[in-house]
């Protein structure tokens, strides 16, 4: 162990404790030994009806029941830090020493909710003044406190103790990066030697699912479901919507030090940039995503061959995997044959908000186990995506810096790298 | 850490019931003007968009149809704020401009809701009903139009302002700690210009019902916000969207920009408001970060909803020697748009050197004369968080 502080003299941030939670199962132990034995999450959606949808699969974690999408990413947050705090092993119970930042996809009210409104109504033909007429009163309050975007923060801030006002962000498939990011600015600046860095998705409903079919973004190969995600592969057809949380203590080197807590990995750069080159759709020159990745090696002062792994996006749409090649290309030039690639989203499918908080995890167990999780489902290798993907099979290699990419919709990048020690 | 460095506001753009621009809300303020429709939504009351032709910062019919009304206000605000801050159109600030947005949800498809639930009603529930309605009768955009961060991503794509991009959500917190965030991150250095802001479409049925659930909004007739009480209480929603452009001292006067005001402080928190006083404490606890005086200017966001707006006033009862001005009064309430809107109104009063005057029969709010050096700006969440700023005049 050497400096407590960065190349550009900033406090180093290190992460203490990890949670995860996808459709692999609860924890570290299940999700690592599932993932890296190459088992897949994603099956066919039993939760509702699936009558007359075009995708009918996905990566939902049936293993806890809610009656809303809202109530189960609350539940998945909640186990997922209770796992990262027992091992961080911080504060008290009820007493985070520090702001939590909460990457989660936007809340609505949800139909089960609607109906339940709508049904009290009690005559035909209404509109929405018949509604409003039977929504007041306080028989459904409790919908009103579920539904507030900023319902899940606040009761997890109230559990844990966290310090402060809590941040729900949503930078789409970025989000659970973005609140890593958070977490690092806020102990870089100071403001804090810890943070509770939390990222939760379960929006596998009826709405959320159409949605994206109607963008035409998700995999339609729903037999057999296990075989839809497929990253980088010659036939995919879209990413597969799952469900998932991560959650990750981060500390100031320090504070972690002082504390004599078993230090799990670095955060040693992050990076993002926006794209505006349209609303779904990725640039397809890849420059923003080039710019996240140069911006992320530049806040780690680390050079391209110092990353030996890349955990991609990955999504397994057509579009994405292309343009994340060829900007990878454009950064890391003659050294990209050399880096091998996994997504983990081959696996677990896409957990959308949660989804750079859960590859941040699996980065880190990466670097902790020295074994690269598999890309399953890579039989038909797309030959104009020449990377070295880690296909079917774990490999083990000598990991030391991971970059852990988020290239996501409405054009917002941002890219982890993870170490093992201090630089 | 280096020493923190200055913060300035050098742009504000403002879309509202009042109208549109700096000009227009101060002479609106000045006459005591309030635009509010009690008729089209009775027993609900709204502040209503003024009239506005997108296409004035919205060229592209093409990008205004792939928006809802609630991104459509908030990219125009967006770009008076550009225009505002002289970097509209100018690629060297805005490819590395930051954008901490706050946003809430898009609009539904009202028909499209309306037509499901009156068909469950009928009983026609089968299987798959819901998901072949979804299916066939929702546009494949509306879902661009809803998700929250695509906000963010309109301006981005019509204005260009493309260095990094953050959504924050949770109603009126979330603008308060974009604030909080933004101006922490250029005083240590890690951004050097930031688009701030926030837009709500207050006209919208959905947003009735969900504030309906918990009793919240003002029914029958408009009331100013002060003469709100148990019995005819909560809020009125409005339309309304700020941004404003934060940028470093030392970045504006490099490109010879001119403040309007200093942003100094943004404090917040989250108190648990099971307790009774909750609300005033935490505000008490924060207005002690602030470091001011005993007299001064103060504009909150307060909502009208209970108990948050009478524990507020139990708070600004502890310090009378500030004169109180209530943004919902005048334009309802905006909940992500409350505190972007109170941050630029006292830039705006700082800048014109007098605070507007008071709105209020109650006489809570108090005439104030002398241009103000400080103003505080505050806001508390309808059901939770809360913040105060410091906006301060520069030297």
């Amino acid at each position: 162990m050497s400096a407590p502080r960065d190349k550009l003299g900033r406090p180093i941030v290190v992460v203490t404790g990890m949670g995860v939670v996808t459709s692999l199962g609860a924890g570290k132990k299940d999700n690592w030994d599932r993932l890296t034995a190459g088992e897949s999450g994603i099956r066919t959606v039993t939760r509702f009806p699936i009558d007359g949808l075009k995708t009918t699969m996905a990566g939902t974690v049936d293993f806890v029941t809610a009656d809303s999408s809202a109530a189960l990413t609350e539940r998945i947050a909640h186990i997922a830090t209770e796992e990262a705090l027992a091992q961080a092993g911080i504060g008290a119970k009820g007493d985070f020493p520090g702001p939590l930042f909460l990457a989660v996809a936007p809340v609505e009210v949800e139909w089960p909710q609607r109906f339940e409104v709508a049904r009290a109504v009690g005559q035909q033909d209404f509109g929405y003044p018949e509604i409003l007429r039977v929504a007041g009163g306080g028989r459904y309050a409790y919908l009103h406190h579920r539904f507030m975007f900023g319902s899940i923060a606040r009761n997890l801030a109230e559990t844990y103790g966290t310090k402060g006002s809590p941040i729900s962000l949503s930078t789409a498939c970025a989000s659970g990066a973005t609140a890593i990011q958070l977490g690092v600015e806020a102990i870089r600046r100071g403001e804090t030697d810890a943070a509770l860095c939390v990222a939760t998705d379960a929006s596998v409903n009826p709405e959320s699912m159409v949605r994206f079919s109607l963008l035409s973004a998700l995999s339609t190969q729903n037999n057999p479901p296990q075989a839809a995600s497929k990253p980088f592969s010659k036939n995919r057809d879209g990413f597969v919507m799952a469900e998932g949380a991560g959650t990750l203590v981060l500390e100031s080197y320090d504070a972690a030090v002082a504390r004599g807590a078993k230090i799990l990995g670095v955060v040693a750069g992050c990076g993002e940039l926006t794209d505006s080159f349209h609303r779904t759709r990725s640039s397809p020159d890849g420059k923003p995503a080039i710019g996240c990745v140069l911006k992320t090696l530049a806040d780690a002062g680390m050079a391209p061959e110092q990353i030996d792994h890349i955990n991609a996006h990955g999504t397994s749409t057509p579009e994405n995997d292309k343009m994340e090649y060829s900007a990878t290309n454009a950064v890391f030039g003659e050294h990209t044959s050399k880096i091998p690639v996994t997504s983990n989203k081959s696996a677990v499918g896409h957990t959308i908000s949660a989804a750079g908080a859960v590859e941040a995890i699996f980065s880190l167990l990466t670097l902790e186990h020295q074994r690269i999780p598999p890309t399953i489902n890579y039989e038909n290798p797309d030959p104009a995506i020449p990377f070295d993907v880690v296909g079917n099979k774990a490999r083990d290699a000598r990991v030391t810096a991971v970059m852990s990419n988020s290239f996501g919709f409405g054009g917002q990048n941002a890219s982890l790298i993870l170490t093992r020690e201090p630089a | 850490m280096s020493q923190a460095k200055d913060v300035w506001i050098t742009g504000i753009g403002i879309l509202s019931s009042l109208g549109e621009g700096l000009d227009a809300h101060w002479e609106a303020l000045n006459a005591g003007r309030v635009n509010v429709d009690e008729t089209r939504f009775a027993p609900y009351i709204v502040h209503p968009l003024a009239p506005v032709s997108f296409d004035a910062q919205i060229p592209k019919k093409g990008d205004q149809r792939q928006m809802e009304t609630w991104q459509r206000i908030g990219v125009y605000a967006a770009g008076l704020a550009l225009d505002s801050a002289g970097v509209k159109g100018k690629p060297e600030f805005l490819s590395r401009m930051d954008m901490i947005v706050a946003a809430g949800g898009g609009e539904r498809d009202v028909a499209v809701d309306l037509a499901i639930l009156n068909a469950d009603a009928k009983g026609n529930s089968a299987p798959g009903f819901l998901n072949e309605k979804l299916m066939n009768d929702l546009r494949p955009t509306l879902f661009l139009a809803q998700l929250s961060n695509l906000l963010a991503g309109n301006i981005a794509i019509v204005h260009g302002v493309c260095g990094t991009s953050r959504t924050f959500m949770g109603e009126e917190a979330a603008s308060i700690d974009a604030a909080r965030i933004a101006l922490a991150r250029i005083e240590s250095g890690e951004s050097d210009i930031a688009l701030v802001g926030a837009a709500h479409n207050g006209e919208r049925p959905e947003l009735l019902i969900l504030y309906e659930l918990a009793d919240f909004n003002l029914k029958g007739k408009y009331a100013p916000l002060w003469s709100r009480d148990k019995t005819h209480g909560g809020f009125a929603l409005g339309s309304a969207s700020v941004f404003l452009v934060l940028e470093s001292r030392e970045h504006a006067e490099a490109r010879g920009a001119k403040p309007y005001a200093r942003l100094s402080k943004v404090v917040s928190d989250l108190a648990p408001r099971k307790q009774a006083g909750a609300i005033t404490n935490s505000l008490e606890r924060l207005w002690s970060k602030l470091g001011i005086g005993d007299t001064g200017s103060l504009i909150t966001g307060a909502t009208g909803a209970e108990p948050a707006t009478s524990e507020e006033k139990a708070f600004l009862q502890k310090h009378p020697g500030y004169a109180v001005r209530s943004t919902g009064t005048v334009f309802g309430h905006m909940l992500e748009t409350q505190f972007p809107l109170g941050l630029a109104l006292a830039a705006l009063s700082i800048s014109r050197g007098a605070l507007f005057p008071p709105n209020d029969p109650t006489g809570f709010e108090v005439e104030k004369a002398g241009a103000p050096n400080q103003i505080v700006v505050e806001g508390a969440g309808h059901w939770q968080g809360e913040g105060l700023a410091l906006v301060e005049a520069v030297k």
